[in-house]
C-alpha cells in the first residue's frame, strides 16, 4: 500500500453544450471524485471545458493496430454509402 | 521476432515517419524510438517541474497583487506542463513514479538553467522573457514532432505559454522605464540569465550525440546551433528596445548572413551545472525529494480510503 | 471609524492572508494535481482580496488602491481572523484549515449574495461559486483524511485540535457588524454560527474526527490583534513595497 501509485485517469472534456466529449488527457487521482476535480483544475484553466467525463484507464479497451488493415480498409472501397457516389441531374439544387 | 520481420518493421516505421504520419502509442516503434521518447519527455516535464522553484522563490514577495497572481498561474502552468508531459510518457509505458524516482536519484537530467538562483524580483522578468523565450523556440517546433501524445501536449503547452514571455518581458520593460535602481535590477537579471539561456539549447551540433537520430525520426526538426541563433536574432533587438545591454562584447550584426554573430559559450560551465555542480543543483532535487516524500502519508491515506469505500459499496 | 471600510477590509485580510499561505505551496504539494489545486484556491483569493480591497479603498475616499491596502498598512491594521494566519504545517493542517474556512465562508456568501449594498452582493455572488468548490474540496480531503489511514487520522485529528480554538472568531461580531446591519447594508447574520456547526460537524463525522472538547478560544484578529506569525508573512508580503518605496512593478 505505502509505494502505491494512485491509479492513471483518462480524462474527456466536452468544450461547449451541443459537442462531444474529446480526450484531453490523463491524470493520476485516488477516486473518482478527486480525478474529476483534477481534471477541472488541470484541464480546465482557461475555461476549455463545461463538462468533464474520466475513466481508469485500466478500464478502457483499444482496436489492436495491427488490426487496423482489416478494420478499417474494407470500407474504403464502400463508397455507395457517400452521397457523392450518385449522380443528380442538372437543375436539382436541395438533395 | 525475427531480424528480417525487424527490419521490415522498421522500414514501415521510417515510411511512415516521411510521409508524415503520426505515431501513437499502440503502434510499432523501434525501442530505440521508444526509449529515446521516454527520455527526451520525461526530461522535458522534469524541467517543468523543476522549474516551478526558481520562481516559485519569489511568489510570496511579488511586488503586487496583480504580479502576484500572473506569477502564481504562470509556475502553475508549468505544473500543468509537467503534468501533460508526465501524461505522454506514460502512453508509452513509462511509470510516473519510476519516472520522477529517477529525477530524485539523479539518473534523469532537467534543464541546466533551473539550476541558478533568483536572487532579485527581475530574474521573473528575465526568466519569462529568455527562458520561456528559449523554451518557446525550443517547443513550437515539438508540436510537429512525430508521436502524436508528444505533439498534441506541445500544443496546448504552447498555447498557455504565450503568455509566460509575455509578462516576463513586461516586467523587464517596466524596471528598464523605472528609477536607476530598477534598471540596474534588469540589466543584472540579464547579465546572469543570458549566458546560460544560450545554453538550454544544448551542445553545439558538432557535439550533439542525439540530434542526427532525432532529425531523422521528426522527434527534432532543428538543430541546437539553428535554434540559438533563431533565438539571439529574435532576442537581441528586443533588449535594444528597451535600452538593456546584451553582456557580449563580440557580439555584432552580420549583414551578409542576415544574423547576429556571438561569442563563444562557456562550455565548462554548462557541463558542470549538467554534472550537478550548477548553485543550486541541490537545493532543487532536495526540496522535489522532500514534497514528494512529505506527501507519501496523504497518497497513501487516499488510497486507503478509496479501497475502504471499494469495499463498503461492495458489501 | 467609517463601519463598511472595516468589514471590507476584514473580508479582504482574510482574503489576502489565506491566499498568501496557500501560495506557499505552489512547488511543494503532494502530488502535481494537489499542487495545481491548491494554486487555483490561491488565486481565487488573490482575485477575492483585489475587488474587497478595491472597494474599501473607494469607500474610504482617500486614495488607497487595493495595493495599498495590501501592502502598506502596518501589523495592527490587518484585520484578519487568527485562523487563515496559521502556519501551513502538513498537508493536512492546510486542508484543516480550510475546510474550517471554507465552511464559514460558504455560508458568509450566501447571506452576502442578498446584501443591500450592490457591490457587496456581486462579489459575494461571484466569490460564492468558487467557494462552493472550495468547500467541496477540502471537504473531501478532510474526509479521505479522517478515514484514511490510522497515521493520516492521527495527523488530522491532531490539525483540528490545534485549529479548534481559532474558530470562534470566524462569529466575532461587533459595533462595525451591527451598524451595517442595522442599516440594511448588509443582511442579518443570525444562525450563522449554527449552520456553520451543522456542516462542519458532517463531514467531520464521516471523516471519524472527533471534535476537541477544550473550548478555549484565541481570538484578537478581528481588532489588528494577531498572532507572531503575522509579522513574518507582512516581512515577505511587503518586502519589495518596503524595500523600493513609491515604485512601479
Amino acid at each position: 500500500m505505502a509505494n502505491k501509485e494512485w491509479p492513471l485517469w483518462e480524462v474527456f472534456i466536452r468544450s461547449k453544450q451541443g459537442l462531444s466529449h474529446k480526450h484531453v488527457g490523463s491524470l493520476r487521482a485516488a477516486d473518482a471524485d478527486m480525478a474529476i476535480e483534477n481534471a477541472r483544475d488541470v484541464y480546465t484553466r482557461r475555461s476549455e471545458g463545461v463538462s468533464i467525463w474520466v475513466a481508469e484507464s485500466n478500464n478502457l479497451f483499444a482496436s489492436n493496430p495491427n488490426d487496423a488493415d482489416s478494420l478499417y480498409e474494407p470500407s474504403d472501397s464502400k463508397v455507395y454509402r457517400h452521397p457523392t457516389f450518385y449522380e443528380v441531374p442538372d437543375g436539382i439544387e436541395h438533395m | 521476432m525475427t531480424e528480417l520481420n525487424i527490419s521490415i518493421l522498421e522500414q514501415k516505421f521510417q515510411e511512415k515517419i516521411d510521409n508524415d504520419i503520426k505515431i501513437e502509442p499502440r503502434d510499432w516503434m523501434p525501442d530505440n524510438y521508444r526509449q529515446t521518447l521516454i527520455r527526451q519527455i520525461s526530461q522535458h516535464a522534469h524541467s517543468e517541474v523543476v522549474g516551478m522553484l526558481p520562481e516559485g522563490n519569489w511568489i510570496t514577495r511579488a511586488p503586487n497583487l496583480r504580479r502576484k497572481a500572473v506569477l502564481l498561474a504562470k509556475v502553475q502552468d508549468e505544473a500543468g506542463h509537467g503534468l501533460y508531459l508526465y501524461s505522454a510518457t506514460e502512453t508509452l509505458g513509462a511509470d510516473r513514479e519510476q519516472t520522477i524516482d529517477d529525477l530524485h536519484s539523479g539518473v534523469a537530467k532537467y534543464s541546466s538553467i533551473f539550476n541558478y538562483p533568483t536572487v532579485s524580483w527581475a530574474d521573473m522578468g528575465a526568466i519569462g522573457w529568455l527562458v520561456d523565450g528559449a523554451a518557446i523556440m525550443n517547443q513550437v517546433p515539438l508540436c510537429r514532432c512525430s508521436y502524436g501524445p508528444y505533439a498534441r501536449a506541445m500544443v496546448r503547452v504552447c498555447k498557455e505559454e504565450s503568455f509566460h514571455q509575455r509578462q516576463g518581458f513586461e516586467i523587464m520593460t517596466t524596471l528598464a522605464k523605472g528609477s536607476p535602481e530598477q534598471k540596474e535590477m534588469a540589466q543584472d537579471a540579464l547579465n546572469r540569465f543570458w549566458w546560460p539561456s544560450l545554453m538550454m539549447f544544448g551542445p553545439n551540433d558538432a557535439e550533439s550525440k542525439h540530434t542526427e537520430q532525432s532529425m531523422k525520426w521528426k522527434i527534432k526538426r532543428h538543430t541546437n546551433d539553428e535554434l540559438r541563433q533563431m533565438f539571439v536574432d529574435a532576442t537581441v533587438p528586443q533588449a535594444e528596445l528597451i535600452g538593456l545591454t546584451i553582456p557580449d562584447k563580440d557580439l555584432k550584426w552580420n549583414e551578409e548572413t542576415g544574423h547576429y554573430e556571438f561569442g563563444a559559450i562557456d562550455w565548462a560551465e554548462f557541463w558542470e551545472v549538467v554534472k550537478g555542480n550548477g548553485p543550486c543543483n541541490k537545493d532543487r532535487i532536495d526540496t522535489r525529494r522532500r514534497a514528494k516524500e512529505k506527501g507519501a502519508w496523504v497518497r497513501e491515506a487516499a488510497n486507503a480510503y478509496a479501497e475502504k469505500r471499494r469495499k463498503r459499496k461492495a458489501s | 471609524m467609517n463601519a463598511l471600510f472595516e468589514y471590507l477590509i476584514r473580508l479582504g485580510d482574510d482574503s489576502l492572508i489565506i491566499g498568501h499561505r496557500l501560495s506557499e505551496w505552489c512547488g511543494h504539494g503532494p502530488v502535481l494535481e494537489e499542487d495545481i489545486a491548491m494554486t487555483n484556491l490561491s488565486l481565487d483569493f488573490i482575485g477575492q482580496t483585489a475587488s474587497l480591497l478595491k472597494y474599501a479603498g473607494e469607500v474610504e475616499g482617500k486614495g488607497r488602491t487595493e495595493d495599498d491596502l495590501a501592502y502598506l498598512r502596518c501589523d495592527r491594521e490587518y484585520k484578519n481572523i487568527l485562523l487563515v494566519e496559521q502556519p501551513n504545517g502538513d498537508f493536512g493542517m492546510t486542508m484543516m484549515r480550510q475546510f474550517l474556512f471554507d465552511a464559514y465562508r460558504k455560508l458568509l456568501f450566501e447571506r452576502l449574495v442578498n446584501a443591500k449594498d450592490e457591490t457587496i452582493a456581486a462579489i459575494a455572488e461571484k466569490s460564492l461559486k468558487e467557494t462552493k468548490y472550495h468547500f467541496k474540496h477540502s471537504s473531501e480531503w478532510i474526509i479521505r483524511l479522517g478515514d484514511g489511514t490510522e497515521e493520516s487520522n492521527r495527523r488530522v485529528q491532531d490539525s483540528l485540535d490545534t485549529l479548534w480554538r481559532y474558530t470562534s472568531e470566524l462569529f466575532y461580531t461587533d459595533a462595525v457588524d451591527a451598524e451595517l446591519i442595522a442599516a440594511g447594508t448588509i443582511p442579518s447574520m443570525e444562525g450563522l454560527e449554527e449552520d456553520w456547526e451543522k456542516s462542519v460537524g458532517e463531514v467531520l463525522s464521516e471523516a471519524t474526527l472527533t471534535i476537541p472538547t477544550n473550548n478555549w478560544k484565541q481570538e484578537g484578529g478581528r481588532k489588528g490583534m494577531h498572532s507572531e506569525h503575522l509579522g513574518y508573512i507582512l516581512a515577505e508580503l511587503q518586502y519589495m513595497q518596503r524595500a523600493y518605496p513609491g515604485l512601479e512593478w
